[in-house]
């Protein structure tokens, strides 16, 4: 009797884990008759509680235009998605069919083949429209695998109120900076500056100013353990040292917009995608508050990253039809019209910026010539490794873990291992 | 219908056994150990094989691609992978013992399993020893004993990732409930998570809090079991009560303790969420272990590194048996038997 149970439990289980194996397939959708129908999922990794709102409103209205679509809008936080893509392309099992790519991200995983191309499909509408500077990170190896959602760069934020109280303007410069922070020390006792420690991304501004990059694509070097990149480690150093700044070597998003959002510092570095969140803060409620200025420039030059957002197909979408005409639509003229209007996003069409939306927008008006300018990334696969490196080091400086001198010269050298044979 | 036939499949096997002892001379030579093993238990045998299956694939698989991960040069761009109906075939290779020379040449190793022995040895001594306080409070008569017992076994009851993100909120620099009782009381606040010093101390309190009610509860059911006439007779010849402690209750919670230090060792030196969710490693790779460097490598870097991977993965294993060899033959030369 007891080995009848045995058994029984056995097979129950034996079932279950098959069970368990079975993937939940998603059911394709057909093109029967040119009408779209199935199921498009998009990975969104817009910030939650402010832009994620509006993309999904936009998502969800595709269904209008085609009702036999179903669109699954999934927001999957920006830091985690990278990483849940890859997972889920690579087991080749719950992958979105449309995923939001950061623009380094988009070259890495053509290059691991997770990607469909769009030429000659109908996701690439008046191609010619594009920003050539926003379509440059969709092309991989002579094919283009994305389009261009939003372009960024980023600026100086600051709170106007405690300008005024501290009675200075926007630094232009690092040095200015200082003196700015310390003004606003002395006559409100606020902290001038917050600087992410945790994210290389906002250190690139102050690599930029120094002249120095990361890496020079042309000529196959790595650059940032060049003098100049020492250099702008011991800027960054020196800022937070001196109390000009203040950082966090973890939850960095989370203290910036609280601290900047609660008016304890007075400025932050940031782009166009934390206008929405920064206005959902008690201290800018008055949106007029909210002032934005260039990042500083440093002791040779003055520029910011370029950025952004790509829409990308899964090259394993089962549905692959529909999921083409989904990026064409939100990366409409219109889409990005309304996304211009209500979140300040920087359209990546050419046209979309004489519309009123975008004329309206102060916030789109400011970073237009700054994107502009705004310093190119070499589009190569390796672009996304390029900070996991940079951002251990840059840690370390800054907390005092190790010299600029070192932090720069540990970063080069794992850059040479990523990338085989550069200088 | 099972009880049957297992009945009439012993009564054979027994009847062919007593036969062939019964003959004797004359006979082939007796079959070979392993054989008579298989045809007198093949019952028994064919009743485990699904276990020994499951766990072959369920343990044994990942083991030994493992394993072989590790002698590779596998990485994120080399792999097999299928996309929709892309299939890219796999074009890694051997190269030998190449990873575990890196990896302990290197300094990064070195330096991870020299802050892992740290943490492991802090994490485990101080729980022990609060663990070991707590137990023997609450071994006495005190009232409210039971909500004292309640109350401490909180931190186990509740899943490791809340208490962790707990842990995390009120470690913030600023906006934290531990600052913001430091600054009210006219401190400077501290910065916990910030500072690679600090954070190494906040790292190991999350896992003493984590891990005293194991020690505690494990202690506490030890000294119930020691007899009390041991402490009646240690008291009638005089003894102090930091005797009556060092000469009867450590000696009598003896078999628990080993076990306990063992595990906690164990849990320890591989304790993933906490570093991970805590601090990621972080500030910079100042409380990275083992086990969250290697995962690191595998799911946080691109390309992903799946041979440096393996090749920590395996390192730890050999490291963690190691430990536990030596750990038993220490403890059986002191007389112990398990």
């Amino acid at each position: 009797m007891r080995r009848g149970i045995t058994a029984t439990a056995l097979v129950a289980a034996l079932a279950l884990a098959a069970t368990a194996c079975g993937s939940d397939d998603e059911t394709g959708g057909s093109k029967s008759s040119g009408e779209l129908s199935g199921t498009v999922t998009w990975w969104d990794t817009s910030n939650v509680g402010s832009e994620d709102k509006v993309f999904k409103k936009i998502a969800e209205g595709f269904e209008k235009k085609h009702p036999k679509v179903d669109v699954k809008y999934v927001s999957v936080p920006f830091g985690e998605a990278q990483n849940k893509f890859k997972n889920a392309a690579q087991a080749g099992s719950g992958a979105p069919d449309v995923i939001r790519s950061e623009v380094a991200w988009t070259p890495d995983f053509a290059n691991l083949g997770y990607l469909a191309p769009l030429d000659g499909t109908s996701a690439l509408k008046d191609e010619k429209d594009f920003l050539a500077q926003a379509a440059a990170s969709t092309k991989y190896d002579g094919k283009t695998y994305a389009v261009p959602q939003v372009i960024d760069s980023m600026g100086v934020f600051y709170n106007k109120k405690i300008f005024k109280e501290a009675g200075v303007e926007p630094p232009a410069t690092i040095a200015d900076l200082k003196a700015v922070s310390k003004k606003i020390k002395d006559k409100t006792g606020k902290t001038g500056l917050y600087l992410r420690g945790d994210d290389p991304y906002y250190f690139l501004s102050f690599l930029y100013g120094e002249g120095g990059d990361l890496v020079n694509a042309k000529d196959k070097a790595v650059t940032v353990d060049s003098p100049e990149g020492v250099k702008a480690f011991k800027v960054v150093k020196d800022l937070v040292d001196s109390g000009t700044a203040k950082t966090d070597a973890t939850d960095g998003w989370e203290n910036m917009m609280q601290s900047f959002k609660n008016g304890d510092v007075a400025m932050m570095i940031n782009g166009p995608w934390a206008v929405g969140d920064t206005l959902t803060g008690k201290e800018f409620t008055d949106k007029a508050n909210l002032g934005i200025s260039t990042v500083p420039a440093g002791s040779a030059a003055q520029g910011a990253p370029q950025g952004g957002h790509n829409l990308a197909v899964y090259a394993g979408s089962k549905n692959l039809d529909a999921s083409y005409a989904f990026v064409e639509y939100m990366t409409s003229v219109e889409s990005q019209a309304q996304t211009a209007g209500e979140l300040n996003l920087l359209p990546t069409r050419t046209s979309v910026y004489s519309k009123q939306e975008a004329a309206d927008s102060e916030i789109v008006q400011f970073f237009k010539p700054v994107v502009e300018t705004a310093v190119e990334r070499p589009w190569i696969p390796e672009a996304g490794s390029l900070f996991a490196p940079l951002g251990t080091e840059y840690t370390k400086v800054l907390t005092g873990q190790t010299t600029p001198e070192k932090g720069a010269k540990a970063t080069g050298d794992s850059y040479r291992k990523l990338l085989e044979g550069w200088k | 219908m099972a009880v049957h036939t297992s009945q009439s499949v012993a009564k054979a096997a027994g009847d062919d056994v007593a036969r062939g002892r019964s003959r004797g001379t004359g006979n082939p030579p007796p079959p070979s150990r392993l054989r008579r093993a298989l045809s007198v238990h093949w019952y028994a045998w064919t009743m485990v094989a699904p276990v020994v299956i499951v766990i072959g694939v369920i343990i044994g698989y990942p083991l030994f691609r493992g394993l072989w991960l590790s002698l590779t040069n596998a990485d994120e761009r080399n792999v097999a992978r299928s996309i929709g109906v892309n299939e890219i075939p796999a074009t890694y290779e051997f190269v030998g013992v190449d990873n575990y020379v890196d990896a302990l040449t290197g300094g990064q190793f070195l330096s991870t399993l020299g802050w892992t022995l740290v943490w492991t040895v802090s994490c485990v001594g101080v729980t022990f020893c609060l663990g070991m306080a707590l137990a023997n409070i609450l071994n006495r008569k005190i009232a409210g004993r039971s909500a004292y017992r309640m109350a401490l076994i909180l931190p186990w009851a509740i899943p490791g990732f809340v208490s962790v993100f707990a842990w995390r909120f009120l470690y913030n620099e600023d906006r934290g409930l531990l600052n913001k009782l430091l600054t009210g009381s006219g401190f400077d606040g501290i910065p916990w998570l910030n500072d690679p010093t600090w954070a190494k101390f906040s790292v190991i309190a999350v896992n003493v809090w984590l891990g005293v009610p194991f020690i505690m509860v494990a202690l506490l059911g030890g000294l119930q079991s020691i007899p009390s006439e041991q402490y009646e007779a240690a008291e009638m010849d005089g003894a102090t009560a930091w005797q009556r402690f060092r000469h009867v209750t450590l000696p009598g919670l003896r078999p628990v303790s080993t076990t306990v230090i063992l595990l906690s060792t164990i849990w320890t030196f591989n304790m993933f969420p906490v570093i991970f969710l805590l601090t990621r490693g972080g500030p910079g790779e100042a409380t990275q272990i083992l086990v969250t460097q290697a995962y690191k490598f595998s799911f946080e870097i691109s390309p992903r590194d799946f041979a440096q991977s393996s090749t920590w993965g395996v390192l730890i294993l050999v490291l963690l048996m190691l430990f536990a060899v030596v750990y038993r033959r220490v403890l059986r030369t002191q007389g112990d038997n398990w």
